[in-house]
């Protein structure tokens, strides 16, 4: 387990001068922020609110030893191990979803011994983030106690000093950068989620450098008129970029829903050529294209209107 | 429609079916249950159509009071489909906290293997670090069964999954027995029930191991044996319980139209 020193995390935060300013960039210069060997946290929750644009493009760019750190972890993680960007999984699961069955991704990188994979339970992970969230170096839960979670992670125990009973110490989860998807932003930065808010803004605080992809870049007076909405303030984020469809084809909450028959294709391609089928998805999806638009044609606008329909019936 | 896998009775259900309507008659009505996607959630909607109309579902992507409408399971712990007429949609932590805190009367689980004691794998067949066969993993799995009341888990009935040690404790129920639970610091939850597509297990009160109390119709206890990898006690008095309905099935099939889960 790697762990920052919460200390250190402040520090690095103090050293930041985020308050104001325009922070609209392109997801090229977005993310170059982030480095080789980053522990990256990702936003959303399994194919909720992926922030795919983003992943992409880190892929694009050719990183290398990256951590990634994800609640559910979903299809972002097989582009991650099989591209060779990521070398460690922080995360509770890992699959598409059960229909899918168990990601043969996951079982060839666990099995051969290719990747890590450190397993913390659900909550587990988000007590991570939301002890440093609060800056804090750890939080106690009830949780985890007596399973063989504890030895894989290697979280600690304590009896607590007020009542002697014990609690499962979870290590606060610094990420140097986290990569998040939202529905609204404006240009400050100031962020806007509808629907299940996942563990968004706990990933925001915790992070060292936050990036976020926006459905929709709005002005700051219409931020201020809803400021209850902001989740996310702008002082938390060091670049954001207005990128339609930004999560596709994992779904964002009332605009579009996860495209399930995209899905069954790719597993397809992995039942029948293993992970060689992910390196040619990379290539045609995320290679081959040369921009974002370019890559949503591929899926084609048929798709994208029918998945926003679906999205917009499910949401009326 | 097949068997449901005992030899000598057909019965025009499959295991999923079986396990669902089984699952739903252990809840409720006016409590919540906070349920795995998959039978564990078809078992909890099947509840709230029938006899739990105010039964409060929970899944862990951070949804709140689930009504699921016909064709439209979710599949995954958040997505539309789930939220739609949810009463609130809160940060997943804050959706576990509420557990931690003692509001969900229920856990609903499903899992890839369970021992004598009801522990669950859903993370490795084989060693940790190079399994032989690499689960998904907990999930909200283990907080579900450490921080909820009551934890009942569904599971088809198979000697490969009932297994005398499971691998690897990616979910404690009772642990090594013998208040073993209570001593590694899990003060609140209490695995009740194991229902399967043979019968409901329970566990002895004082050492905590599985117990055979109640047969479906058409089960022996031979048969039920056979599919367990570890030596099984059974209840004095051993029930046999109600097939399931023709109303239990047909709202089963209803809301699960693809068979996604219902098999």
């Amino acid at each position: 387990m790697e762990l920052t020193d919460f200390r250190e995390a402040r520090r690095r935060i103090e050293a930041k001068r985020r308050h104001g300013g325009d922070k609209l960039a392109t997801v090229e210069e977005a993310a170059r922020l982030v480095r080789d060997g980053d522990t990256v946290a990702v936003g959303g929750c399994l194919f909720s609110r992926t922030p795919m644009a983003l992943v992409r493009e880190v892929l694009r760019q050719g990183r290398r030893g990256l951590i990634l750190a994800r609640n559910l972890t979903c299809t972002e993680g097989e582009f991650l191990l099989v591209a060779g960007a990521a070398e460690k999984i922080v995360t509770s699961w890992m699959s598409i979803g059960l229909p899918w069955g168990i990601s043969k991704i996951l079982r060839e990188y666990a099995e051969q011994g290719k990747a890590r994979f450190e397993e913390w339970s659900h909550m587990g992970i988000g007590l991570r983030f939301r002890a440093a969230a609060m800056g804090l170096p750890f939080l106690p839960t009830l949780s985890m106690l007596g399973s063989d979670l504890m030895g894989v992670t290697g979280a600690k125990t304590m009896a607590c000093p007020y009542t002697g009973e014990t609690l499962c110490l979870v290590p606060a989860l610094y990420p140097e950068v986290a990569l998040l998807h939202v529905h609204r932003a404006d240009r400050t930065g100031n962020c806007q989620i509808d629907g299940y808010p996942h563990m968004d803004a706990d990933i925001a605080k915790a992070a060292n450098t936050v990036l976020v992809t926006a459905e929709e870049i709005i002005p700051e007076d219409e931020v201020r008129r809803h400021p209850d909405r902001t989740i996310i303030p702008g002082f938390l984020v060091d670049a954001v970029v207005e990128v339609p469809f930004g999560s596709y084809p994992h779904e964002c909450y009332g605009l579009y829903e996860a495209d399930f028959d995209h899905f069954s294709t790719y597993v397809a391609g992995i039942e029948a050529r293993g992970s060689a089928a992910v390196r040619e998805y990379l290539d045609t999806y995320f290679f081959a294209p040369k921009s974002y638009a370019d890559y949503l044609d591929l899926f084609g606008v048929e798709a994208l209107m029918r998945q926003r329909r679906f999205a917009r019936e499910l949401t009326a | 429609m097949s068997s449901h896998g005992v030899e000598g009775v057909r019965a025009a259900y499959t295991a999923a079916e079986l396990l669902a309507v089984m699952g739903a008659r252990q809840l409720v009505d006016r409590t919540a249950v906070f349920a795995g996607v998959g039978v564990p959630l078809l078992a909890a909607v099947l509840a709230q159509k029938t006899h739990a109309p105010h039964l409060t579902i929970v899944i862990e992507g951070g949804i709140i009071g689930l009504q699921v409408e016909p064709g439209r399971l979710p599949i995954s712990t958040n997505e539309m489909r789930g939220a739609r007429r949810a009463v609130m949609v809160p940060a997943i932590t804050d959706t576990f906290l509420f557990a931690q805190r003692g509001c969900f009367d229920y856990g609903f689980l499903g899992g890839a293997q369970i021992d004598r004691y009801g522990n669950l794998n859903t993370t490795a067949i084989g060693p940790y670090d190079r399994p032989k066969v690499r689960l998904p993993g907990s999930g909200g799995a283990n907080d579900i069964i450490s921080l909820c009341r009551e934890i009942i888990v569904l599971t088809t009935h198979e000697r490969r999954r009932f297994v005398e040690k499971v691998d690897f404790i990616t979910s404690p129920a009772n642990l090594t027995g013998d208040g073993s639970r209570r001593r590694a610091g899990l003060l609140f939850g209490v695995v009740t029930r194991v229902v399967t597509n043979l019968g409901l297990l329970g566990f002895d009160e004082g050492g905590g191991a599985m117990r055979l109390e109640a047969l479906h119709p058409g089960v022996t206890v031979e048969a039920v044996r056979e599919q367990t990898g570890f030596e099984l006690m059974v209840a004095p008095r051993l029930e046999t319980t109600q097939p399931p309905t023709a109303e239990e099935l047909d709202i089963l099939r209803r809301v699960d139209p693809e068979r996604r889960f219902l098999g």
